[in-house]
């Protein structure tokens, strides 16, 4: 029988965390439980942040957006914050996982879990956020690539918690994409994914442009060169396509049960050419 | 000690932290209405209610359930008049069951997307039920029972068409 604590405030958690040092510490449980039944962990006690309120809220700060790290996917996607100024996150939220799933995981969760199919990291790479890391005795900031590092490692410390992910203000972008490419259209890995952010003018030019793929290399996968591609162009078929060559060169794709590694390539760049389709 | 409402009735009960919810509803209370069936999130048998919300009791952990207010299958009915709740009379009526190892978790799911939204497009039906399996029916008359269900409690007359019945 494994302690299962729930502090309801940092407090809590750092004194809980002393008595249970080994402890393995979950949000939503829906990583973690499933390692534990699988024997592939085998924390010797368990502490749950579910009920740290200082984890939970949404809010503006200074520029950007707080996103405290213990808010679900549900709450993510109902908050008029992340509608309005998010759409990127909010598309990628709708289509992870499925409502159970939504209800209980985190952001923060997602993010600790550094799988390079986590639906929330491109869009969140995208946007060059930053995570907040606490441990006991301070607070440091992390730009989110910096912080994976490779599937399922981070660079969390040993006494370190992620409490919050920081998304400065976006660059004005116009047309926001995200889509995911899986098996099925629910509950789903995603085979590859792209999140794309644009700023076009009003003749249609790209001024500005992030990209990031999930699922076709060890981490998130960005490509300054296929950006630099699209800068100061129309988005034609054409020029999509050359954007594309680009990516096909810089993913590093493995084979799994849901795609091979060939199949993974030519899904990054034909997701690039989707944006024709987008309305706008 | 862990103190919960489990179907409007308050629970205190000594219980190993770590036990899965669904573990405890199952084999500890008897509760065999909720089925478990993948044991890692990814099929929704084993859905149930939390203060509300659809979870699921295969990645929850009994100290989770500290102060939570649980719904199961077999609390759904709890203040109806007929004894079943109107979904669960909607799927009888639509032909919605055929093995019927999903129906409580789809039947569950359903409630909490009725709960945030009366009258649903049969597009946000099949998303509200998207995370649960069901291996025999082809889901068809599943939507359809939440429609029906949708209208019940809506007071609609049933001759009502569709929202939209193009996918």
């Amino acid at each position: 029988m494994k302690k299962v604590l729930l502090p309801r405030t940092l407090c809590e958690l750092w004194r809980h965390w002393q008595d249970e040092p080994g402890a393995a510490i979950y949000a939503g449980g829906t990583d973690l439980l499933v390692q534990m039944r699988n024997a592939a962990v085998h924390p010797p006690a368990l502490i749950c942040l579910e009920r740290i309120a200082e984890l939970r809220g949404i809010e503006t700060e200074g520029d950007g957006i707080r996103i405290g790290a213990c808010a679900t996917h549900a709450q993510l996607l109902e908050s008029a914050l992340v509608q309005q100024r998010l759409p990127i996150l909010a598309q990628a939220l709708a289509v992870l996982g499925s409502p159970p799933i939504r209800n209980m995981g985190t952001i923060g969760g997602n993010i600790c879990t550094a799988s390079p199919a986590g639906d929330t990291l491109p869009p969140l790479y995208a946007l060059d956020a930053e995570v907040e890391l606490c441990r006991r005795d301070g607070v440091k900031h992390m730009a989110l690539q910096d912080f994976i590092v490779s599937p399922g490692q981070t660079r969390i410390d040993k006494g370190e918690v992620l409490t919050a992910i920081w998304v400065p203000k976006a660059e004005g972008y116009n047309l926001q994409h995200y889509e995911k490419a899986g098996q099925r259209q629910a509950l789903a890995v995603s085979i590859a994914s792209l999140a794309a952010l644009l700023r076009l003018s009003a003749a249609g030019l790209v001024e500005k442009v992030r990209l990031a793929w999930g699922s076709v290399g060890p981490t998130i996968v960005t490509c300054p060169a296929a950006e630099e591609a699209l800068v100061g162009k129309r988005l034609t078929l054409e020029t999509l396509q050359q954007a594309a060559a680009l990516v096909r060169q810089s993913v590093t794709p493995i084979s799994d049960v849901r795609a091979d590694a060939a199949y993974r390539r030519a899904l990054a760049g034909n997701l690039l050419l989707r944006l024709l389709a987008v309305p706008r | 000690m862990i103190r919960f409402v489990l179907n409007g009735k308050e629970m205190q009960l000594d219980t190993p932290p770590d036990r899965r919810v669904v573990d405890l509803l199952r084999e500890d209370l008897g509760l065999t209405g909720t089925k478990e069936g993948c044991g890692a999130g990814e099929c929704g048998a084993c859905t149930i209610l939390v203060d509300g919300e659809s979870r699921l009791s295969c990645l929850m952990l009994a100290a989770q359930l500290q102060g939570r207010s649980i719904t199961t299958i077999e609390g759904l009915r709890q203040g109806t008049e007929t004894g079943l709740h109107p979904l669960q009379e909607a799927f009888v009526e639509c032909g919605a069951v055929q093995c019927g190892f999903c129906s409580p978790g789809m039947v569950l799911a359903a409630a909490h997307l009725l709960e945030r939204n009366p009258d649903p497009s049969r597009m946000e039906i099949r998303a509200g039920l998207s995370g649960n399996l069901c291996r025999c029916t082809g889901y068809v008359k599943i939507v359809d029972a939440v429609e029906a269900a949708a209208r019940k409690t809506e007071n609609k007359p049933e001759e009502t068409a569709p929202k939209d019945a193009t996918p």
